[in-house]
């Protein structure tokens, strides 16, 4: 940056990387620009503004030279908001209570059977293309929510670091497809398509769903929470009983 | 708003405290959320406060998620190195878990729509 700045304004550089505030400032730019060409896309699973603003703030940073650490520094506050925005899933959670306590028996049949095959098939074709054993580890959990999946993976012997990437790459792919799969596999209802996007593709297929349809967010948002809890407690179990 | 919002960190941070307290392998948050909603089932419904601050947030959950992403850049080395068998596992093992879950609950649903008093 040296070689592109007058010195006064290095000197203002030099003191923005030892504060938050850039960091901040850059993540909600970079979302704001994101969703505005998000709306001008027409909400295209594409022009997803998690994936723009992702790749806008990624390349800021190499541009710059400037660590993940420093920027992190500023974007915790937003990153901290994913807390109380999980409990906040209880509140359409409660006011779709009715269609879930219908649906108990297929959500949970479905859910589980969706887990198992996602984490089994991860670990399985990792392993069988010659992804070393802390790779392999590390995919277990990536279809739930961050938390969730970092803690399993430091548990299971991999890196909760690249846990975290897989989940976002998880949420990206999933978002992507799912339109068109539910197409071709004539999946209709909200309530199936929600419970999907939650259970393969956690938080961020579910911001999408939320967009689409109320009670879709919903059976995200429950699925979100019900994935996190099975997969913390079958994929250590599969791992201790399969040669993975 | 500002109720709300101490509303949802305090339910978050009663879950941590379970979650650190019994060495659940469940993390805090989500304990939170099983927590208010236990809350809203015995006691009645969110307040208008709460159920607009959640809807904020959740409009913007997309947002949440983008600091976390980020972090994809200190992981480059390790993602080049396996690409090919991370890119697969991922692809295939996201559609074969939305396909799964999705057909299943799809049948569920129209099999009770073609029995309606089953």
């Amino acid at each position: 940056m040296h070689k592109l700045l007058p010195l006064p304004f290095f000197h203002v550089w030099v003191y923005l990387q030892t504060q938050p505030l850039l960091g901040l400032a850059a993540t909600l730019c970079a979302w704001e620009v994101a969703a505005l060409l998000d709306q001008r896309a027409g909400h295209k699973a594409y022009s997803n503004p998690t994936v723009l603003a992702v790749a806008m703030l990624v390349a800021a940073l190499l541009l710059t030279g400037t660590s993940y650490q420093t920027y992190f520094s500023g974007a915790v506050y937003i990153h901290f908001l994913l807390g109380p925005a999980t409990v906040a899933l209880a509140v359409p959670m409660y006011a779709n209570w009715p269609a879930i306590r219908r649906n108990f028996v297929p959500i949970l049949v479905s859910l589980g059977a969706g887990s198992l095959v996602a984490a089994l098939s991860a670990m399985l074709i990792a392993k069988a293309l010659g992804a070393p054993h802390e790779v392999v580890m590390s995919l277990g959990p990536k279809s739930v929510t961050t938390p969730i999946a970092m803690g399993v993976a430091q548990q299971l012997g991999g890196l909760p670091a690249l846990t975290a990437v897989f989940v976002i790459i998880t949420g990206l792919f999933g978002t992507l497809i799912c339109g068109p799969l539910y197409k071709a596999a004539r999946v209709r209802a909200w309530e199936a398509q929600g419970l999907a996007a939650g259970t393969a593709a956690h938080g961020i297929a579910t911001a999408h769903m939320i967009r689409l349809n109320e009670t879709a967010g919903a059976f995200g948002g429950l699925a979100i929470g019900l994935n996190g809890i099975v997969t913390a407690i079958i994929v250590p179990l599969l791992v201790a009983l399969l040669p993975l | 708003m500002v109720r709300a919002l101490t509303i949802l960190v305090l339910y978050q941070l009663v879950g941590t405290i379970i979650q650190q307290g019994l060495g659940l392998p469940v993390p805090g948050p989500v304990i939170g959320l099983v927590l208010a909603l236990a809350w809203f089932l015995k006691f009645g419904p969110p307040s208008e406060d709460l159920r607009q601050t959640a809807q904020g947030l959740l409009k913007y959950l997309g947002l949440l998620f983008v600091p976390a992403g980020v972090g994809i850049v200190n992981e480059f080395g390790a993602l080049r190195e396996n690409a090919v068998a991370i890119l697969v596992a991922i692809a295939v093992s996201t559609t074969l878990g939305l396909l799964v879950t999705g057909v299943t609950m799809q049948w569920f649903l129209t099999r009770r729509e073609a029995k309606p008093h089953a």
